[in-house]
């Protein structure tokens, strides 16, 4: 009897990656990648950043050209919805009712935009983006807005917020917390984003939230806000975060939280499903804490250490998170977790335009962001990842050789 | 188009016409060569385009920026000073001939 090889739902990075990193582990077995999107796999990153902006095209950001799909023998079904999942069968059903049975599943089905819970947020004019269609959509009415607001001060938002700004329209940004990025960042990196959109003509309102959205004949004009303020707007770009999708495991009766749970093996409750990328909350070895993370890092070194387990490897999970965000000409780079931390350093000044931040817990290094200090951020890494000890005296004082420590054998 | 070979780690090589403006990254993704990764999408976040320069072709290239030259530290296999990262190279007329040699492991 011949295998049923392994299934991936989801054609975001995670499943990408997982279907070229099982082939590229030399297995042999059957793949099929299957999504509910109707497009090959392609890039999220640029969706907000080059793609928005008009300096990438569509072809650009396709992960791998149709072809790699047939020279690979991985199976590409896009457009199909899966319906449910039966582990005991070990099938997956698709919405058209045939079904696909697997040895292996893995779970990349990625998270879903937050709506925004307000009167008027279904008005023409009010737009989300995560998809690639989503994308068109918001890059056709970019093209003739005027007014833009953009509700959420994450990466997104503000990522598109210096877009629309760099094609010359009037952008607000409204954030509901005192900061900007303040889920991730330190203060002194908040108020750095805060000077540069300003310093580029962008409104940023910190610590208000909008009530309702107003329009004329059904399509958005303007927004207000808790204190009454009025903003006009005829887009109005929502980037108040997403949440995991997680319905199809909960029906197939496996334990979900914030997001899909797995173990060290990113291995649900059944051995045989495995769930990567932005949907899956995993044991974080660097955090100390089950996370749920949702970046290009994760997704790729997820999907490798799953292709690996099911080669035979037997994969613990233990990458580094990094992230990053490109607004205007900044590109902001994360590295760990900074969750937690009791204490930060700087390492460069605001003022000069070149500025890390290390950020520590009980003494030891956590994360590390950098604005154009970028071999800062790249020794972060080593060093995170390593676990080499550094004091936050060392970190500040720009004549320590972070090069030289990172080269050393880790230190216990 | 300049014609651009890319040599894989085991020897076996690929010649790519690419056109100019395109970066070598980018066309190896387009021409199915598996050496090269390019995880961050080519935006100096990740060293899985790492590529090493054939000698004659170094001068010709403009010098590694301070970005490029940091995502290099952390390369999988350990930097030479011919490395580059393959999405920092535009291929214009004058690299004709070029020779990128790929790493045994970019992660």
């Amino acid at each position: 009897m011949t295998s049923a090889g392994t299934v991936i739902i989801g054609t975001g990075l995670a499943g990408f990656q997982t279907a070229a990193s099982l082939r590229a582990e030399s297995y042999q077995e059957p793949i099929t990648l299957i999504g509910e999107e109707p497009h090959i796999p392609y890039q999220r990153p640029p969706l907000s950043k080059g793609f928005a902006l008009g300096t990438q095209d569509r072809d650009s950001i396709e992960l791998r050209p149709q072809k790699f799909y047939q020279d690979h023998k991985i199976n590409l079904i896009t457009g199909q919805r899966v319906a449910a999942i039966q582990p005991v069968e070990r099938h997956i059903q698709l919405a058209s009712g045939s079904r696909i049975p697997y040895d292996k599943l893995i779970l990349a089905v990625g998270a879903s935009n937050r709506l925004l819970p307000i009167p008027g947020a279904k008005l023409d004019g009010v737009l989300y983006l995560r998809s690639l269609d989503e994308a068109i959509a918001l890059k056709e009415c970019l093209a003739t807005a005027k007014n833009v607001a953009v509700i959420g001060g994450g990466f997104v938002g503000l990522e598109l917020a210096a877009v629309a700004s760099s094609l010359g329209k009037s952008v607000t940004v409204i954030e509901a917390l005192p900061r900007l990025m303040s889920r991730v960042v330190a203060p002194i990196i908040s108020q750095y984003f805060v000077d540069l959109h300003s310093g580029r003509g962008v409104k940023v309102i910190c610590g208000a939230s909008v009530t309702e959205i107003a329009g004329v004949s059904g399509k958005a004009s303007s927004l207000a806000l808790n204190d009454g303020t009025q903003i006009d707007a005829d887009l109005i770009l929502v980037g108040i975060g997403v949440v995991p999708n997680v319905d199809l495991t909960r029906d197939a009766g496996l334990p979900v939280s914030n997001g899909i749970a797995v173990n060290e093996h990113l291995q649900t409750q059944d051995e045989n499903i495995f769930a990567i990328g932005d949907c899956a909350e995993h044991p974080c070895s660097f955090a100390n804490a089950r996370l749920r993370l949702e970046s290009v890092q994760n997704a790729a070194d997820q999907a490798q250490c799953v292709a690996a387990t099911i080669a035979g490897k037997e994969e613990i999970y233990r990458a580094l998170p990094w992230f990053w965000t490109d607004q205007f000409d900044i590109k902001l780079q994360m590295a760990g977790i900074s969750h937690g931390h009791d204490r930060i350093v700087t390492r460069g000044h605001r003022e000069t335009g070149k500025l890390s931040v290390f950020y520590f817990k009980q003494n030891r290094l956590i994360a590390v962001d950098s604005i154009n200090r970028p071999l800062d951020h790249m020794l972060g890494r080593k060093l995170l990842a390593a676990g080499t000890a550094l004091t936050p005296e060392q970190a500040t004082d720009e004549n320590f050789d972070l090069k030289t420590l990172a080269q050393k054998p880790k230190s216990t | 188009m300049p014609r651009v070979i890319y040599v894989s780690h085991d020897g076996g090589q690929k010649e790519i016409d690419v056109p100019v403006g395109t970066t070598v990254m980018a066309a190896a993704l387009k021409n199915g060569i598996d050496g090269i990764v390019a995880e961050c999408g080519g935006v100096c976040m990740c060293s899985t385009c790492h590529v090493f320069v054939d000698e004659n072709f170094i001068s010709k290239l403009p010098p590694a920026d301070d970005t490029e030259e940091a995502v290099l530290e952390i390369a999988a296999i350990e930097r030479q000073p011919n490395s580059r990262l393959s999405c920092q190279i535009k291929v214009t007329a004058d690299l004709e001939g070029l020779i990128v040699r790929m790493p045994e492991k970019q992660r």
